[in-house]
């Protein structure tokens, strides 16, 4: 079996911190991970790293069987989503394009074929109708679809999100986990998912990533999201209760502990 | 007497030498509006004018000073790459003391004040032909740089985090669109003045992002209206013995107005988006 994603006894300190010590994992074919964990444990850093933008402290990572800069082309990065001024003079296709040739140097033109994989990649995640609006003047979800869309247009085989539900209402974090989660399901992409809020995807995530303070733990949700599991993770008592269909921990030690009940009784892993 | 001073060989100059500096203007405006840079032009134009007043004291030429001087400060401020009101302060600070020291290099002078004047205020019909041909090469130059790094330059500037996630230096081209714009601000202040540089840098770029919402046609309007602006400024102060930067700030401002006035009239649903292409 061959492995999208390898990484192997990978350390990240910055300074005297050290963020996590021989972290290993594998992502094969069609896997959504996500990962978890409190403020300040290396969420994002781990896409950076496997981005190539920054280099482990120690360990090795592969994409796609190469360094993760080599395969960098093959990469489809969801962020955050961030609010575009309303006079930019860009369209929806426009950010859609930037995906697929915009960290290109030199003149080129939009070919035909161009056209068509963006055409393709607006309606894949129902955005054609507004293809040509300014994307200043369009909602947070609808900008957060076509930032999708700018991922999947050069035919990724490796999709990383980081946070890209983030201020987005319930209707539009169904929409974005459903685009991400057909495109594994039809295309076989792996997705790494960097949330702090497991609910909105628990039920497409096969593999949870926790990273607390300085240690971690891997595996499904039903091994790492357990009262055990995370006890020993923080070296204390935590609780974590499944409510609803909801996961719902209590007690972890960090500061975030006051942020993990929300005022919709949303619940932080 | 209008016609008489169209036949003039310095008015052919004045008019090549604003067509030059208005298309570098334009072009390069477009990249800071959408960075949200406005004022980093200010700064780098103040500074070139220290430059300038310091290269005056020293009996170098001021035109070299100012390049310098807009350089130094275009590649701090790239490399720094501050975002929002972090670095309205730091451009701010450093603004300020700049031209402090530009009042005491011009203090310090000892030659005619009538080329500090001209370098605030502007001095477009008494562009030499080597002047004018130092302006074109620099401008080539900057044109030639934006059309090669045009995709990252738009991709960085609109969305940077998805940039950075393809491999793009943002860094780099952060250093890149401030140099590119401290070499046209050191064009534009030949024509209308250090302190009207935002007329041919913002204005037409903040009035094309009006009339338009695709970039490239954003970069082309930006630079039509920069030449409109400068050319029939220049002509009207042929006709009037009025200060030519006066003309070109009053067209490209009034293109500005109207360019909000029709965004705003247009219908909301309909406003800003462009006619399909595809």
């Amino acid at each position: 079996m061959s492995y999208v994603v390898s990484v192997r006894e990978l350390a990240l300190r910055f300074g005297e911190r050290r963020l996590w010590d021989d972290l290993s994992f594998e992502l094969a074919a069609g896997e959504l991970l996500a990962v978890l964990g409190p403020n300040g444990t290396g969420k994002t850093s781990l896409l950076r790293i496997l981005l190539g933008l920054i280099e482990p402290s120690a360990g090795s990572v592969e994409v796609l069987g190469r360094s993760p800069r080599q395969s960098r082309a093959r990469i489809g990065y969801v962020p955050q989503q961030r609010i575009f001024d309303r006079d930019l003079a860009l369209r929806a296709r426009d950010l859609v394009r930037l995906g697929l040739d915009g960290h290109r140097w030199g003149v080129s033109l939009l070919t035909r074929d161009k056209r068509e994989q963006i055409e393709r990649a607006l309606t894949e995640v129902g955005a054609a109708e507004y293809a040509d609006a300014p994307i200043g003047r369009l909602s947070g979800g609808e900008q957060q679809r076509l930032r999708v869309a700018q991922a999947l247009v050069a035919e990724p085989a490796l999709l990383l999100a980081d946070e890209p539900l983030l201020s987005l209402d319930l209707s539009y974090q169904r929409i974005i986990t459903g685009l991400l989660d057909e495109r594994r399901r039809r295309f076989g992409t792996p997705v790494v998912f960097v949330t702090h809020d497991i609910n909105p995807i628990l039920p497409t995530v096969d593999r949870v990533l926790y990273l607390a303070p300085g240690r971690w733990a891997i595996g499904t949700p039903d091994e790492v999201l357990t009262s055990e599991t995370l006890s020993s993770l923080y070296e204390t008592e935590v609780d974590v209760l499944r409510v609803r269909g909801r996961v719902v921990v209590v007690g972890t030690p960090d500061d975030q502990d006051v942020h993990h009940v929300h005022e919709h009784g949303q619940v932080h892993a | 007497m209008f016609s008489q001073l169209l036949a003039q060989h310095f008015v052919h100059t004045a008019l090549l030498a604003g067509a030059v500096v208005a298309v570098v203007s334009g072009a390069i405006g477009v990249f800071v509006v959408t960075r949200g840079a406005s004022f980093a032009v200010h700064a780098i134009s103040e500074l070139g004018f220290t430059g300038a007043a310091g290269a005056l004291v020293i009996g170098v030429d001021p035109v070299l000073g100012m390049m310098s001087g807009s350089i130094v400060v275009g590649f701090v401020l790239g490399l720094l790459s501050l975002r929002g009101r972090e670095r309205d302060s730091a451009i701010g600070a450093v603004l300020a003391f700049g031209l402090g020291v530009g009042v005491l290099f011009l203090s310090l002078y000892q030659g005619y004040a009538t080329e500090a004047t001209n370098l605030l205020f502007g001095s477009i019909v008494g562009v030499s032909d080597s002047q004018l041909r130092n302006l074109a090469i620099v401008a080539s130059i900057v044109m030639v740089v934006i059309a090669l790094a045009y995709r990252p330059l738009v991709f960085s500037s609109v969305d940077p985090e998805g940039a950075e996630a393809r491999g793009v230096p943002l860094r780099t081209l952060s250093v890149l669109t401030f140099l590119l714009l401290a070499l046209a601000t050191a064009e534009a202040i030949q024509v209308v003045g250090v302190l009207l540089v935002l007329t041919l840098v913002i204005t037409p770029a903040a009035a094309a992002q009006r009339l338009t919402n695709r970039p490239e046609a954003a970069l082309l309007l930006s630079i039509g209206i920069a030449l409109v602006s400068t050319e029939g400024g220049i002509l009207l102060s042929l006709e009037k013995p009025w200060p030519t930067s006066f003309f070109i700030s009053a067209i490209s401002f009034a293109i500005y107005l109207i360019a909000r006035i029709v965004d705003v009239a247009r219908p909301r649903s309909t406003r800003m988006s462009a006619p399909q292409t595809v």
